[in-house]
């Protein structure tokens, strides 16, 4: 090559030469470079040109070329592309693992947490960069411990992460970075040329790797040259293609807040991980800084690129909380995992993750401390070991500890370990040059057989070599999906990826799911027992209705009501399932208090009051409608067993009645009795200031609708149709 | 696991069917044992090939050619390949070496460097 992006070879710095050298398929430059930017674009885009035919393409394309092309593209029609172009059909996902104190029970529980979720790539690192081999270790153990095959990485300085690669304490590595301008490049210590040979390091032991870059970067180190981010970021995506390396971390990385921080920036990290895939090469996308401290501007940057699926739909999903994520805060973090659950089944779309039961959690937890813990006394690495570590150094490495870690939410929660102890165990690791074997050895000694034998099975899927193919993960049989496995077959509609129906009820059961039969058991609270006492109120879900606080109450129903003649009588109508299926009002009041006030409230003003139950209706216009036709004075009030009420006079319409509280879940005890108070002053010819609803900031349809649809249905079910109202008692 | 796979050997030449946890366990296996063959290397790398990626093809035969460089050689080369660690002189014979331990491939890398690092200033300069 003569020329790249306008430098011609005498003037190539590193970057250049490196591209120039392997980066390029020159049997298609010329026709690459030929195609009009736009009708590349298309072509990216268009489902009906294949994938492949898209890669062939863009392998002869300059980074300049490349940039420019993907710089066209919307953001729907970015999504449409990464949808098309991601090496594998099958989306994954990353998790962070990592804590302030390098607690090594901690971390294994944490990596087992990880795995329960689904993450396939656990990565660690360290806040004291000596703990390295120790966190690897952790790692590696608590990762295998509830299923097979995902892999693990350490993310520290080159040469040792390559160490803790060879001895077999990782599975994969990740931080071989990479830079768009030839300054920040050997500012990061490194040429093309040793990063190219450090891949195939790697690779000549049998392991996983990708390279990392990210928009920004070179910013951020002060040295962009002038040029765009994206421009940058282009040549090291086409750098990382030349060195042979299989994979990308990118999408801002590092970088991301430098780029959010421009108009346009989250189009352009989306268009990052595009450069990725366009390439052929395995992404890893990013969404692993915490972009924002706007909910808003961070959920926006993931979710595209989550609704459209990757190869790593994140390089780091924190799985720990945020203080606890020493790569700093993600951008979702273990606070986020339960609406990221939800968000997968908002969208009926794969996030790579799945709900885990709090049993399964503990489960998993105490087996990943337990079995670290065995692991570093049978290795001798803490607590008796060679040099007599002393009372303090077991501090960390006890069954007190690992009950402490089982239930913690993050290192806050544990007594921290000795910091010595575990320097200890990281140097002991590195001095007696353990590795794979030893672990295996030590997991099968002290009990932990399936944990040695998934650890045994990573080390001898190095063998294989399966694994080295690009965008490789292993499924939990530890079967290999990558491109030569599981190639992205997107075509439009109806093809690519899709859920199985397994794995779309996975995703649908998420923790916060309710039955009918939860509803029911919470609505029943305060039924009467067949023995006179009362039901005990199941306590599943958020309204814990009060059947402690109410005093026995029945609701018995005498005959057909007849109208009333006494000008002075309100009535009060209740609705089919009011005191037989439901007996708590949404705001989690006993219905017979909520009746009571209805009934103070009446006869404080001067009026008496008589109940009728309306079984032909759930409209509570009719109810409260039929209520007043048979009161003596016309007024009666509505009464709904889920708590809404209304006040009706004979001779209007069913839907409009003089007062509606109709805000359920907020009403009160006294809101029901100024309701039947100002029922008896309409009664007696007054005109009473309406009872205000009261009102709240809360998303309170989304709170409370789908359990009206439920509570609609049963009040529905307990209908009988053109039945006549009838005559009700109250018996407490 | 794919027929190929398990035909593989590891780098001490044991199959991949005696490469069991019972092994393992039993002190019968060596570190060799868990570590992947040339073969296997340069197999994968026409696997890489045949699926449209020349450049992994090449890193998979490079690091087919490292599999028998101990770990702390490979560790030297990456050092000296690292911005201002190596004379032009020094790694022509770092090449020179790999060439003689059938290592072309690396050698050949190793000479780019030298060319691009010295051209670009970034050698140690004695």
């Amino acid at each position: 090559m003569l020329e790249l992006d306008g430098t011609l070879a005498a003037e190539f710095d590193l970057i250049d030469a490196f591209i120039a050298a392997r980066g390029i398929d020159v049997a298609v430059a010329t026709e690459t470079d030929a195609l009009d930017d736009l009708v590349f674009a298309r072509l990216i885009v268009d489902p009906n040109v294949p994938r492949a035919e898209v890669v062939r393409l863009a392998a002869g394309a300059t980074p300049e070329k490349l940039a420019r092309v993907v710089a066209l593209l919307r953001p729907v029609e970015l999504q449409m592309a990464v949808a098309k172009m991601r090496v594998r059909r099958t989306p994954s996902n990353q998790a962070h693992v990592t804590n302030r104190l390098d607690d090594p029970l901690l971390l294994a529980a944490d990596a087992a947490t990880a795995v329960a979720y689904g993450f396939r790539e656990v990565e660690t690192t360290v806040p004291v960069n000596a703990d390295a081999p120790s966190n690897a270790l952790a790692v590696l153990i608590g990762s295998q411990v509830g299923s097979a095959g995902a892999i693990t990485q350490c993310s520290v300085e080159e040469a040792l992460e390559l160490d803790l690669g060879l001895r077999g304490l990782t599975t994969y590595a990740e931080t071989v970075s990479l830079y768009g301008t030839e300054k920040v490049f050997l500012d990061g210590d490194d040429t093309p040329w040793s990063k190219a040979f450090l891949c195939s390091a790697y690779a000549s032991r049998g392991l996983k790797m990708r390279v990392t870059s990210g928009g920004g970067s070179e910013a951020l180190m002060g040295a962009a040259e002038g040029r765009s981010l994206f421009s940058l970021e282009s040549r090291c995506v086409a750098l990382a293609r030349a060195m042979g390396a299989q994979g990308v971390q990118n999408g801002g990385i590092d970088g991301a807040s430098v780029v959010g921080a421009v108009p346009g920036g989250m189009r352009e990290l989306l268009a990052e991980n595009l450069l990725v895939m366009l390439r052929d090469l395995e992404s890893c996308s990013g969404n692993d800084a915490l972009g924002s401290e706007s909910d808003m501007r961070r959920t926006a940057h993931s979710v595209p690129l989550f609704l459209a699926g990757s190869d790593f739909l994140f390089s780091g999903f924190g799985s720990i909380p945020r203080y606890d994520n020493m790569f700093g805060p993600s951008n979702f973090n273990a606070e986020d995992l339960d609406d990221y659950l939800v968000l997968q089944r908002d969208w009926d779309t794969d996030g790579a993750l799945r709900p885990v039961t709090a049993e399964r959690l503990r489960e998993v937890r105490e087996r990943a401390a337990r079995a670290c813990l065995a692991v570093y006394r049978e290795l001798g690495l803490v607590d008796g070991g060679a040099d007599d570590p002393g009372p303090s150094s077991s501090l960390g490495f006890t069954k007190e500890h690992v009950a402490e870690v089982v239930n913690a939410e993050g290192s806050k929660d544990v007594t921290p370990p000795d910091p010595r102890a575990v320097l200890r165990a990281a140097d002991a690791i590195l001095e007696r040059q353990l590795g794979v074997l030893d672990v295996v050895r030590a997991l099968w000694a002290t009990g932990y057989e399936e944990e040695a034998a998934r650890v045994f099975a990573m080390g001898r899927a190095r063998v294989a070599g399966d694994y080295l193919q690009t965008a490789a993960i292993f499924d939990e049989q530890m079967h290999v999906l990558s491109k030569v496995t599981d190639p992205n077959d997107y075509q439009g509609p109806g093809t690519g990826y899709q859920m199985t129906g397994a794995r779309r009820r996975e995703v649908a059961a998420i923790r916060q799911q309710r039955s009918r039969d939860d509803l029911l058991a919470r609505y029943s609270a305060g039924a009467p027992k067949a023995g006179g006492g009362m039901a005990a109120g199941a306590t599943a879900g958020s309204a814990s209705p009060a059947s402690h606080r109410a005093a026995p109450f029945r609701l018995v129903e005498r005959g057909p009501a007849a109208a009333g003649a006494d000008p002075l009588e309100v009535c009060v109508g209740v609705s089919p399932a009011f005191a037989t299926r439901l007996w708590s009002t949404m705001a989690g009041l006993p219905v017979g208090d909520a009746l009571a006030a209805v009934v103070a409230g009446i006869e404080a003003e001067g009026c008496s009051a008589r109940v009728v139950r309306v079984p032909s209706t759930v409209d509570l216009g009719v109810v409260g409608l039929t209520a007043a036709e048979l009161a003596g004075s016309g007024v009666a009030v509505g009464l709904q067993a889920k708590g809404t009420a209304l006040i009706h006079r004979r001779g209007l319409a069913p839907l409009a009645c003089l007062e509606l509280l109709s805000i359920a879940p907020l009403l009160t005890l006294q809101m029901y009795r100024e309701l039947g108070a100002n029922a008896a002053r309409y009664a007696r010819g007054g005109q009473p200031a309406p009872v205000r609803n009261p009102y709240t900031d809360w998303a309170i349809e989304a709170r409370f609708h789908a359990e009206v649809v439920a509570l609609v249905a049963i009040e529905r079910g307990e209908t009988v149709p053109g039945a006549p109202p009838i005559d009700a008692e109250v018996e407490r | 696991m794919s027929d190929d796979a398990l035909r593989a050997r590891a780098l001490s030449g044991r199959p991949l069917g005696e490469i069991t946890l019972q092994a393992a366990v039993r002190s019968g296996l060596s570190p060799a044992d868990l570590r992947i063959h040339p073969d296997t290397l340069r197999h994968q790398a026409a696997v890489a090939e045949e699926h449209g990626n020349p450049q992994l093809g090449e890193n998979l035969r490079r690091a087919a050619e490292l599999t028998a460089l101990p770990d702390d050689e490979v560790l030297a080369v990456y050092e000296a390949l690292r911005p201002g660690r190596s004379t032009r002189a020094e790694l022509d014979e770092i090449a020179a070496r790999l060439d003689a331990a059938t290592a072309p491939l690396c050698a050949a890398l190793v000479r780019e460097a030298a060319v691009a690092c010295e051209h670009r200033g970034v050698l140690r300069a004695s």
